[in-house]
């Protein structure tokens, strides 16, 4: 299989390429954290797309049990085609609802099975996946069959940070932290992006964006998918690179905020700022 | 191979087994990266490293560890001049400059160190003339002399400024730094889990047989998340010492999750317990609550937290009548210890750094009457105190 190195449209830097590669070769699952908005959700999908294999994506919420990944018995319609007396029901194999982890374990491709967000769900849920990542297999109770991965799936775990991950599920994953890319990182990104955007403007918008999470105090710094979603703005809007120049000297709320800016006491606080800016001069 | 890089790694505190030391060697073995030491560094961290709270030591370790082996590339005709002039100017604040200027100035000083790389043949370490590492001489790095030139950390054929491993860009992520604005969040999530343990789902009768009925007799099963902020918390703040800024943001971090909990109310004291707390901090002196009342209005299933540095005279609080601000009957000790007695659970968050805790003896007073379980006002303690409150 050939290593990763970013896509036409997913800037990877050198740290998290090597970690991408180490992850495959090793076959250990790549835990991926970082600030929101910096790409981990899209690093599973790139991944898969530039080793054009299937990307099974498994969004863990609050409520999301470690055994809904490897299966479910759904009792329920069963007990109701007993009552409906369907010939269906003596076959208890009809009940089984595959889960991801079994979709990913009997691909023919080895896929790419992302666990997105691993930190929503409960405390135990990393415990009660240890056997099956460690040993890629798991049994079935109902039906007295085991499910033994075909090959072992790439998997790549994103978290927020939200809980704290158990040690023993820690040690078997490998860990990248994605930072907050740079100047010359965000400019490949936006390159990406927007090919045609104007050196100038995004010279500018950059200096803004960056002036911006500099800010002391924010609640929410402006990341990556924003700054991305506001260029699509200001070029839309047609907004000249002067016209951000000037905001950035006067230290006036920048065009189209709201793009940036996703809090309300973050856009008084900047207003506050530029206001007294603008008295001290 | 890599058991004395392990070592190191383990020394700094970075939690890591062997079973990632073999990972590694595995990695290497199957040849991720080739004799290239930032990828080592990568790829060491991915594999060894699971938390970015650990990142800072881990760099610092790596760093020990291999500080030597990158400095040995240094040559002179890798280091422009004006490059190292820049660097140099940078470093320094305008005070320096003005001393270095009383020197000779940046000239003389980089002539200087061109002279002495001529001279210089070896790698040096330590020593006050050479350049090398660890020493007090101007030039050379992790250096103590104020004006020193930097050289080991920076010179890279990569046209890196600074290796990462000596940036240390993770310091703000670790787990062991006083909480303030940037790990604000991270705080937040720790009391948030606190708040709300597990979050399971329970059968809704009513909605099940009603959807049941409209299902024509089939069953349809309906479920509801468990109602579960069940938490109620007191916090005592010590209220106008030198720790106000702390605690000021130890207040904010609690009322910004206040509809979290069940219950979460605030009371302020002054150094020490005494008979009364107030609510507002503002009328201390015309709206006091006796702390008796406090006791019969809650019941003993509250979570006590108290946030104070402690640090008083010790007298003030095994003594009646001490108190710096009023004339108290009982002394402090009694009245905390009256507290505890009623509480089950009780813990004390101190902003005062944990390694001075032992030069002051209100601090170790305190420690025992809330039975040992004061924890420091940083990331980790804030995790300790919610294990020791739940």
């Amino acid at each position: 299989m050939s290593a990763f190195q970013g896509t036409s449209n997913y800037i990877a830097s050198n740290d998290l390429q090597l970690a991408v590669n180490a992850a495959i070769a090793l076959e250990k699952p790549l835990l991926i954290k970082g600030e929101p908005g910096t790409g981990k959700t899209m690093l599973a999908e790139e991944l898969a797309a530039s080793l054009s294999v299937e990307l099974i994506p498994w969004h863990i919420k609050s409520t999301t049990k470690a055994q809904q990944g490897l299966y479910e018995y759904d009792a329920v319609s069963r007990l109701r085609d007993s009552q409906l007396g369907n010939e269906k029901v003596n076959d208890i194999s009809n009940y089984i609802i595959k889960g991801k982890l079994w979709h990913a374990f009997t691909a023919d491709n080895r896929p790419v099975l992302l666990i997105d967000e691993i930190d929503k769900a409960d405390i135990e849920f990393p415990n009660d996946l240890l056997l099956e990542l460690d040993k890629m297999e798991f049994f079935v109770y109902e039906t007295q069959e085991k499910i033994v991965a075909k090959q072992r799936p790439i998997i790549i775990i994103t978290s927020n940070n939200e809980k704290e991950l158990p040690d023993a599920f820690l040690r078997r994953c490998f860990f990248h932290y994605i930072s907050f890319p740079e100047k010359t990182e965000m400019q490949a990104i936006v390159d990406v992006h927007f090919p045609k955007i104007k050196q100038k403007l995004l010279d500018e918008a950059l200096a803004l964006f960056f002036d911006l999470r500099d800010m002391p105090g924010l609640k929410k710094k402006p990341s990556t998918s924003e700054l991305i979603d506001w260029l699509k703005l200001l070029l839309a809007e047609d907004i000249s690179p002067e016209i951000l120049h000037e905001t950035r000297q006067k230290k006036i709320i920048p065009p189209l905020h709201g793009a940036l800016l996703k809090n309300e006491q973050d856009v008084h606080l900047f207003e506050k700022l530029a206001f007294m800016h603008q008295r001290h001069r | 191979m890599l058991i004395d890089f392990f070592c190191k790694i383990r020394e700094y505190k970075v939690p890591c087994t062997l079973r990632e030391l073999l990972d590694l060697l595995r990695a290497l073995e199957q040849g991720v990266v080739f004799a290239n030491i930032d990828d080592f560094y990568s790829l060491s961290r991915t594999v060894l490293v699971k938390d970015e709270a650990h990142f800072d030591k881990f760099d610092r370790a790596f760093a020990d560890y291999f500080k030597g082996v990158a400095s040995l590339e240094l040559d002179l005709s890798e280091i422009p001049e004006d490059w190292l002039k820049k660097h140099f100017e940078k470093q320094l604040s305008d005070e320096e400059k003005a001393k270095i200027e009383s020197l000779g100035g940046l000239d003389k000083l980089m002539e200087t160190l061109a002279e002495r790389l001529k001279e210089q043949e070896k790698r040096h370490q330590g020593g006050n003339k050479w350049i090398g590492t660890g020493g007090t001489s101007p030039f050379g790095a992790y250096g103590y002399n104020p004006e020193g030139v930097r050289i080991g950390q920076d010179a890279s054929r990569h046209r890196k400024a600074t290796k990462v491993w000596d940036k240390r860009q993770f310091k703000n992520l670790d787990a062991n730094v006083e909480i303030g604005t940037r790990n604000m969040k991270v705080a937040l999530r720790k009391l948030r889990q606190f708040a709300r343990t597990g979050s399971s789902e329970e059968l809704a009768l009513d909605d099940t047989i009603a959807a049941t009925a409209r299902n024509a007799g089939y069953l349809d099963i309906k479920m509801k998340p468990e109602r579960h902020n069940a938490i109620k918390v007191l916090m005592f703040f010590d209220i106008g010492g030198s720790m106000d800024d702390h605690i000021k943001v130890c207040e904010q971090l609690f009322s910004a999750i206040h509809g979290e909990f069940k219950h979460l109310e605030f009371f302020y004291f002054h150094n020490c317990l005494y008979e009364s707390v107030w609510r507002d901090n503002n009328r201390r002196h015309n709206e006091k609550i006796d702390l008796l009342q406090v006791l019969h209005t809650y019941s003993r299933d509250y979570k006590v937290i108290f946030v104070g540095d402690a640090t008083m005279g010790p007298y003030e609080i095994t003594y009646p009548g001490v108190s710096v601000e009023h004339w108290n009957e009982e002394a402090g000790s009694v009245w905390m210890k009256r507290l505890t007695d009623h509480f089950d659970k009780v813990v004390w968050l101190n902003p005062q750094a944990e390694p001075q805790w032992p030069y002051y003896a209100s601090i170790q007073i305190m420690q025992q009457l809330v039975e040992n379980k004061m924890y420091p006002l940083t990331l980790t303690g804030l995790g300790q105190g919610i294990k020791a409150l739940t």
